[in-house]
């Protein structure tokens, strides 16, 4: 039953470089090397981030959960990111600004510097300043990044659903933003120029 | 269209829905295989380690490092499942750019905005983003998308404050895009 390894075994090594490759591969395929196409989601001229990102974020849950069924895979054994409130919160607003502001995120500025961007490899440059101010100040809000933890929180419990109705929901949600999105885009697309 | 090119034109984009679930399948076969999820910012957070394991070591090895864990125990910060797979991101970005003929050396910006500008604008992009996803304990992929694949609270937040921020801000820097 899965997990086969654990994330330090250096077979897990060998498999990241792999899915890695394959990650890439997909996020320069879909257009995630063009900053201009991943901001459209911003500005209703495209939509592809979200399209891509909800799909396979509903893909990899079902995918879990039926491993799960089928006796394939232990989720209890996985690896589930802690939430700590106020630093996420933090976290994702100063992320979304940096999203808009310099149009790339870290995995899809990595695909577009392998490319040739110039505009990626200097959105990398600029993150890897931002996390070394990070750390050199970081005895300033350790108290804030380590506060108010609910432990791995998972979204159904905090909901106080089912996990299998949760899951239901969120993919009608992703659906009918797929649908309501191809709309917008629509409309946005005949008043913007194409680029 | 009107000169004579030697080269072709760039293939066409993948269907996002395709990718989108060729993608999900990516990040279940990282669950069942290595316990974890994607990742990106994870391997430059160490890169980091690894420079001031160089310059500041008394520094990085302090309480007052963020990433004094990376070398508990005389650990090297770089021997990491992430720091291999950005790597593969690289690697992998590269042969869909060369498949459909996207290698090309260039800034890319909005014709209204010099190129300077979108410069300056992908640098303190890059540096906030940077500090969101230390604060964030992940960016889009480690902390947003694994934490959505796996229904976790921390990946729901994250998610809906990047694209939130993203959407209240998009106003003030129309300019940088349309």
């Amino acid at each position: 039953m899965g997990p086969l390894f654990n994330a330090n075994d250096e077979w897990s090594f060998v498999i990241a470089l792999v899915i890695g490759i394959a990650f890439g591969f997909i996020l320069e395929s879909a257009g995630f090397s063009s900053s201009r196409k991943l901001a459209g989601v911003f500005y209703g001229y495209d939509f592809v981030v979200l399209q891509v990102f909800f799909t396979a974020a509903i893909t990899a849950a079902i995918g879990l959960l039926f491993f799960e069924y089928f006796g394939w895979i232990d989720l209890s054994a996985i690896w589930i990111n802690k939430f700590y409130v106020g630093s996420a919160i933090l976290g994702g607003g100063l992320m979304g600004l940096g999203f808009i502001i310099g149009g790339f995120c870290p995995g899809t500025s990595a695909c577009a510097s392998a490319i040739g961007k110039i505009d990626a490899m200097l959105f990398l440059g600029g993150f890897i300043i931002g996390v070394i101010i990070f750390d050199l100040f970081y005895p300033l809000y350790k108290p804030f990044y380590k506060a108010s933890s609910m432990g791995a929180s998972m979204i159904y419990d905090v909901l106080g659903m089912n996990k299998y109705v949760f899951l239901l929901l969120f993919v009608i949600v992703a659906i009918l933003s797929f649908v309501g999105t191809a709309y917008i885009q629509q409309r946005v697309s005949k008043k913007t120029k194409k680029y | 269209m009107e000169d004579i090119k030697i080269q072709k034109p760039p293939k066409k984009y993948m269907n996002p829905y395709l990718a989108g679930v060729l993608l999900g399948i990516v990040i279940l076969l990282s669950f069942y295989f290595t316990r974890e999820g994607l990742g990106a910012s994870g391997a430059f957070k160490r890169v980091v380690a690894k420079v001031e394991q160089t310059i500041v070591p008394s520094h990085l090895e302090s309480e007052n490092s963020a990433f004094h864990h990376y070398v508990t125990d005389g650990k090297d910060p770089l021997k990491n499942r992430l720091v291999y797979m950005i790597v593969g991101v690289f690697i992998g970005g590269f042969i869909s750019g060369a498949i459909n003929r996207r290698l090309k050396l260039k800034l890319e910006h909005s014709p209204k905005i010099t190129s300077k500008k979108r410069a300056i604008a992908a640098l303190i992009g890059g540096a906030l983003f940077g500090l969101g996803s230390a604060f964030g304990r992940g960016c889009t992929s480690g902390a947003g998308l694994d934490g959505m694949a796996v229904l976790a609270t921390s990946g729901f937040v994250v998610v809906a404050m990047i694209f939130g921020a993203g959407y209240v801000f998009a106003w003030f820097f129309r300019k940088l895009w349309i």
